[in-house]
């Protein structure tokens, strides 16, 4: 596995780190991507909106995947209005800002996931403004864990691959596709490991930062996500941070349209550790590795269909499932309280909520909820709401 | 004599509601199975088939929003914790359940024996039934309906859905049940839907007539309402669409126009396209703005979401669980937002409408993400202006008809000055004397 350059470069600091994935973040003309296409002119670019999108396949047929998640708090919406009512949350609104801005046309290709009817439309939108582009509605199987939902899947992706290689003039060899997805099993297993660490450690590793980091990790090649991120580790390692007797806190419902950042840190710095969230879910939707054995597309297929993810945007089969889901997840990462925070109007998560936190809360845990949208630029309620909470729970906690 | 004809549909479709909620009523003590489904991609046949009643959660919400029940169900569900946020017949079926489950007949709804998530073009639906599962602790089964994205069929959707079908659902069906699967059974009921289904075309299709002889979205909901529900392929539903198949004919025989509820709208100064689900509170009120006005739709999509049997679509005895299959990959929100401005445009031209008419409500994200694109893109492509109005399903909070009034005032005078200066519409049919209404694919 590749690690940092060892010996021949001075290990870059936290801070140093901490900016440079800032600075991706707050570009929202994409230019590190202009740039690398540029370095790189046989690589497209592809986007792909939350929540789970073959990434590996992307980047087998020659695309660079990128993240769409919208533009936060970062951008004047001007053209983006007239095409969402005010009961559609805020994420298409940006998206399309971006779109009809020119901030997206260096994309040849965009994948819509179907994580709900919202993003479905935008694929039809997105097909009628702009015709050059490869738009493709990418449907996942829902259901029975199925020999069935396995072949469609497969089918799906095999579709997927025909067309994008024909795009890119790449079409990938199995090999090809095989080293695509050992790349991306080493890009989860990053990802895995940053998320154990915070969640032993949350004080060295504040969800600000890697969050920053999993949004650079959407911009850049997986290659350098790789790098970058054991160059974070290697600088928290070498820069512990005090433990405070804060709560531990799990973020659920905010996996499609992105909290800004500002809300994050208002909840760290309202006493709470976040010990495990669903922010930029696509990146921990297969939670294990796909195997490298047999045929890749299928492997990925099976890996999809067998994962162990519960998720808003999946059906879920276990009629006991939606209750136990934040129980266990709680468990899992000892946490003493959920924070719902969901982006208004947005149906997935909404409607998943009464079934999530009744569950939680017949395990006895405690929760609050708020809804936020990308570009709320006042945090003052949710900072109150968040200090309440975790002070209560503190208490409770010692009683 | 048309008036004679009129009440004898309407008298079917109150007998063949008010008999089967009764049916319902007693489904336990009779032992008699009952699957919930959604109109979208409903399977009645297959349903019935086993000897289920299906129950429909999405007619019951409505009709609760048309008897002003619904304000307290949505409160009662928010309450609760839904938000305020999601759609409301979600709500307002939680609602209902919550506080004793009576139904539109007045009747108690029984609990569903199996919740059959024909998962078809609305993300809200996969949702609503793993809510129902909570309520009622019952078993569902997923049928994963792909979506048009690229506006085709495609094959391998149909084959992965047959699958489904026998892998999942009947064998779900046939355990909730206790009945076999059995084929013949089903060929009989979808050789009545083709039957209802032919009927029904020809009662849509008469709003390309001049004057049209049916209101093609408020006075339509009324005649779709067997064929969303429980009636498809069935020997009730038959009689129903062939007495209103009648009765439409004669009404165009005679140029006359559909029947309002404060009379006949046979003077229509405007012909309509409508887009969108109607607003059910208010909807006598709703309906009032545009016939007062002299408006009549002729075509609406709509009344299109339990199928595009229009475009040519029939159930097909001989191919049963393909049918199935192609009919619910055919269901208007499961088509591409392209294709359903492609349908839309054809509807302009075909029904040679005046202008169109988009509601968008609030609840209702599957048809209302991107309504404001259609709205430029229709008028681009066919030269005609549209008239955006918002309000919402079953919530009156969002209701609001001074507002309403005013758009739709303010959009007939427009239109009505284009008109004036030029109509670019071809000039409609002389009226006929008699008309057989034909069934045109
Ligand atoms: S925020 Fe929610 S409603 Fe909006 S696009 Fe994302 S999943 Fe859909
Ligand atoms: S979101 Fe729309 S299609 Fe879905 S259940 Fe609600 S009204 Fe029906």
């Amino acid at each position: 596995m590749p690690g940092p350059a060892k010996g021949t470069r001075q290990p870059p600091s936290r801070a140093a780190i901490v900016e440079q994935v800032r600075e991706l973040y707050d570009d929202l003309d994409f230019s590190s991507v202009r740039r690398w296409l540029a370095e790189h002119p046989t690589w497209k670019a592809a986007g792909y909106l939350p929540v789970y999108a073959p990434r590996e396949l992307l980047h087998a047929c020659g695309f660079l995947p990128i993240g769409i998640h919208g533009a936060g708090d970062r951008l004047e919406i001007i053209r983006g209005d007239a095409f969402y009512q005010s009961y559609i949350c805020h994420l298409p609104r940006s998206v399309i800002e971006m779109a009809q801005s020119g901030r997206l046309d260096m994309l040849s290709a965009v994948l819509f996931p179907s994580t709900c009817d919202v993003i479905r439309n935008l694929s039809g939108i997105w097909k009628l403004l702009y015709p050059a582009v490869y738009v493709r509605y990418v449907d996942v199987p829902q259901g029975a864990k199925s020999e069935e939902a396995i072949s469609f899947w497969e089918n799906e992706l095999q579709r997927l691959v025909d067309d994008l290689g024909a795009l890119s003039g790449r079409r990938p060899t199995e090999a090809d596709l095989r080293a695509s997805v050992d790349l991306y099993n080493r890009v989860r297993a990053m990802i895995r490991r940053l998320y154990q660490l915070r969640q032993e450690r949350p004080w060295d590793l504040p969800t600000e930062e890697l969050y920053l980091l999993l949004r650079a990790g959407e911009m850049v090649p997986p290659e350098d996500f790789l790098t970058l991120a054991e160059d974070y580790l290697g600088a928290v390692a070498a820069d512990p941070r005090r433990q405070r007797d804060n709560s531990r806190v799990v973020i659920a419902g905010a996996f499609c349209e992105q909290p800004p950042l500002g809300l994050i840190k208002s909840i760290e710095r309202t006493g709470c550790y976040i010990v495990d969230d669903d922010f930029l879910l696509g990146n921990r939707f297969l939670t294990h590795d796909v195997s490298l054995e047999g045929n890749p597309i299928r492997t990925l297929a099976e890996a999809f269909v067998q994962n162990d993810l519960c998720s808003s945007v999946l059906y879920e089969i276990k009629p006991t499932g939606k209750k136990e889901t934040m129980r266990d997840r709680a468990a899992a990462c000892r946490a003493d309280g959920i924070i719902f925070a969901t982006a208004s109007f947005c149906d997935p998560a909404l409607l998943d909520q009464p079934m999530l936190r009744a569950g939680a809360e017949e395990a006895g845990i405690p929760c609050i909820a708020f809804k936020y949208a990308e570009n709320t630029g006042q945090f003052q309620q949710f900072r109150e709401q968040a200090g309440t909470f975790s002070d209560s729970i503190k208490l409770w906690g010692a009683s | 004599m048309a008036t004679v004809q009129k009440d004898r549909s309407m008298q079917l479709q109150k007998d063949m509601i008010a008999e089967h909620f009764e049916l319902l009523a007693h489904a336990e003590e009779n032992h008699t199975p009952v699957v919930y489904t959604f109109v979208p991609g409903n399977l009645t046949e297959l349903i019935r088939s086993f000897g289920a009643l299906p129950v429909l959660p999405e007619i019951n919400a409505l009709q609760s929003g048309m008897r002003k029940q619904s304000a307290d169900y949505i409160a009662e569900a928010e309450r609760i914790g839904h938000s305020e946020d999601v759609c409301t017949y979600v709500k307002c079926d939680i609602g209902m359940m919550r506080t004793g489950n009576i139904g539109p007949a007045g009747t108690k709804l029984p609990k569903p024996d199996l919740l059959l998530l024909s998962y078809t073009g609305c993300y809200t639906f996969m949702k609503w039934f793993e809510l129902l599962r909570e309520e009622y602790q019952c078993p569902a089964v997923m049928f994963h309906v792909p979506y048009q994205g690229d506006g085709e069929m495609e094959p391998a959707h149909r084959e992965y859905m047959i699958k489904q079908l026998k892998e999942q659902v009947i064998p779900a069906l046939e355990k909730a049940t206790g009945r076999a699967y059995d084929e013949e059974k089903l060929r009989y009921h979808l050789e009545l839907s083709a039957k209802v289904e032919d009927d029904l075309v020809a009662v849509l299709q008469a709003g390309k007539l001049v004057p049209s002889p049916i209101e093609g979205y408020f006075g339509t909901v009324y005649y779709v309402g067997p064929i969303f529900s429980a009636f498809r392929g069935t020997e009730g539903g038959v009689e129903y669409y062939r007495a209103l198949r009648e009765e439409i004919e004669e009404r165009a025989a005679l140029g006359l126009g559909p029947v309002t509820p404060d009379g006949p709208l046979n003077d229509q100064k405007y012909r309509l396209v409508v887009e969108g689900p109607p607003n059910w509170t208010s909807f006598r009120d709703f309906w009032k703005i545009f016939y007062d006005e002299g408006a009549v739709a002729v075509a609406s999509t709509y009344t299109k979401v339990g199928g595009l049997y229009d475009q040519g679509f029939r159930h097909d005895p001989s191919r049963p669980l393909e049918t199935l299959a192609d009919y619910c990959l055919g269901c208007y929100t499961n088509l591409s937002l392209p294709s359903r401005i492609d349908l839309i445009a054809k509807y302009i031209r075909e029904y040679a409408a005046d202008g169109f008419v988009i509601h968008s409500v609030k609840s209702c994200n599957s048809f209302s993400a991107g309504q404001l694109h259609m709205l430029r893109e229709l008028e681009r492509i066919s030269g005609v202006p549209g008239c955006f109005l918002e309000s919402d399903l079953v919530d009156s909070r969002y209701y609001g008809q001074a507002n309403l009034k005013n758009r739709v005032e303010s959009y007939l005078q427009m239109l009505d000055s284009r008109m004036r200066g030029e109509r670019n519409v071809p000039t409609p049919p002389s009226k006929p004397d008699r008309v057989a209404l034909k069934v045109a694919p």
